[in-house]
């Protein structure tokens, strides 16, 4: 079982992590840009992280065999803090790396006008690069704001082949669907979904269009949770082309569409030895006893 | 031959085309080179440079052509954009700047950005602060610090500058001192500690 994961943040895991991951098929993953669980007070606290997600995870993931991208954008929570704004105007730089395949996290929090604003000017944004979008959807009020998401999107014009709306459920999914855009769903330990309720989900609707990820990240959930969904469903009856289809051959045709995927390297069987081209890396702390 | 001479032979016709255009546009307009300078890896290519010239062994096509656009820098903007560039690049254009110091008149200006690889612990950085620029400037401690960071990390001291005329003895104390504490601990010394204190130069690599 290949494994793309559309949607992890790795910044907040272990290298037991990746080895884990590598270990079940995981060979390419995006991670978006997001909020770190508590809040920036300043812009440079957004580039040094910017920075971390074009340089030292990507170095970070190929010592694991796991070819790393990002997104990139100012996420809706912390939109509606004018301390966090003017980092707005440094996007443009980031937006153009190579391994920047999307802008997002975008979308809504609370509803507010700031978030508005923000989210209207990162899809124009999109718009100027070139690039798809990753919207997350809110954890409170989630229909409204799945609603309020779509009508922005088909408001700025963007197609909405190039647009992801996740964390989606059962309530969501419906509206999703009928809009064109990609469908997200983020298969958690007890919340957002689980892997049987997606396979049921899947069922209904198909495996078009669809990104399953992890999600994972600083909170309680798991990485491995797409490898757990492809074997849930493997058990209900779908074929490993289908799974094949969903994990990996769906976030390729997503996140293809900025043509800054860099999938040359990855190996589908064998995994590079680490120490071969990155000896004595502060990740294995030091070279290894001989 | 210049690296604009090198970097001709390595591009096709299309992508010659676009870093010709991009080098107009930097000496018209400087501030363009902040969206150029990143694209030029998917729009020149990553593969090895191919060149016979002694100080471009390593690099790329996209270092290359990215410390083209460099050069095409006015005199009065080199410093501030350099540093920007360095500031919000990611690694590969980081890599290239630090590549590319050795080709502009910037004096001490680039010192900062070596320093700052140094600091790093990514391999690609690390090995590229030490090239000539980093050699010509680094005070002698940073310097012996750098040489033995990179052999902590496993870089190949054959890719670093000035190794030859910079090592002094208190480099090689630091090295002997680095192999006993291996030795010390059951671990081997690497190969390259020879290169610089005589009694391991005939460790087997």
């Amino acid at each position: 079982m290949r494994i793309f994961d559309p949607h992890i943040h790795m910044s907040s895991r272990t290298t037991d992590d990746y080895q884990a991951m590598y270990d079940a098929g995981v060979r390419a993953l995006v991670e978006p840009a997001f909020w770190l669980g508590q809040p920036r007070t300043s812009v440079g606290s957004f580039t040094d992280y910017f920075d971390s997600l074009v340089g030292w995870e990507p170095f970070r993931a190929a010592q694991f065999g796991i070819s790393h991208h990002c997104t990139i954008a100012l996420n809706p929570k912390e939109a509606n803090d004018p301390r966090c704004l003017p980092v707005l105007e440094l996007l443009p730089r980031y937006l153009e790396k190579d391994r920047v395949v999307a802008v997002g996290e975008v979308g809504y929090d609370s509803m507010t006008p700031e978030e508005d604003n923000v989210f209207a000017a990162q899809l124009k944004l999109a718009l100027d690069h070139e690039l798809p979008v990753l919207v997350h959807t809110p954890h409170r009020d989630k229909l409204a704001g799945t609603e309020r998401t779509l009508a922005v999107v088909r408001e700025s014009g963007i197609a909405p082949e190039k647009v992801v709306v996740d964390h989606l459920n059962e309530v969501t999914v419906g509206l999703v669907a009928e809009s064109g855009c990609w469908m997200g769903f983020s298969i958690y330990p007890d919340t957002k979904m689980d892997e049987d309720r997606m396979v049921a989900i899947l069922r209904e609707h198909g495996t078009s269009r669809v990104l399953v990820n992890s999600a994972a990240d600083w909170g309680k959930s798991d990485p491995l949770k797409t490898a757990k969904t492809g074997a849930a469903m493997l058990a209900a009856g779908f074929t490993d082309a289908d799974v094949d289809k969903v994990l990996w051959q769906n976030p390729v045709d997503f996140y293809g569409q900025s043509g800054r995927l860099e999938l040359s390297d990855v190996d589908s069987e064998v995994r590079s030895e680490p120490t071969a081209s990155f000896a004595g890396n502060s990740i294995l702390r030091g070279p290894r006893k001989d | 031959m210049t690296v604009r001479e090198v970097v001709r032979g390595n591009l096709s016709e299309s992508a010659e085309a676009w870093l010709s255009a991009a080098e107009d546009t930097v000496a018209a307009d400087p501030a363009e080179i902040r969206s150029l300078f990143p694209a030029a890896g998917r729009k020149c290519g990553r593969g090895p440079l191919e060149s016979d010239v002694d100080v471009l062994r390593g690099w790329t096509v996209d270092d290359a052509a990215r410390v083209v656009l460099l050069t095409k820098l006015p005199k009065d903007a080199v410093t501030a954009e350099v540093t920007d560039l360095y500031r919000y690049g990611d690694a590969a254009e980081k890599r290239a700047v630090l590549r590319g110091l050795a080709e502009l008149s910037i004096g001490d200006g680039g010192l900062p950005l070596i320093q700052d690889a140094l600091r790093t612990n990514d391999t690609r950085l690390v090995a590229a602060a030490l090239g000539p620029y980093g050699s010509a400037h680094l005070d002698a401690p940073a310097y012996r610090q750098g040489v033995l960071k990179c052999v902590f990390m496993g870089i190949p001291l054959a890719g670093i500058s000035g190794l030859a005329e910079r090592a002094d003895p208190e480099l090689t104390r630091m090295l002997r001192a680095f192999a006993e504490e291996r030795l010390a601990a059951g671990r081997a010394v690497p190969a390259d500690v020879g290169l610089v204190v005589p009694e391991y130069s005939d460790l087997e690599a």
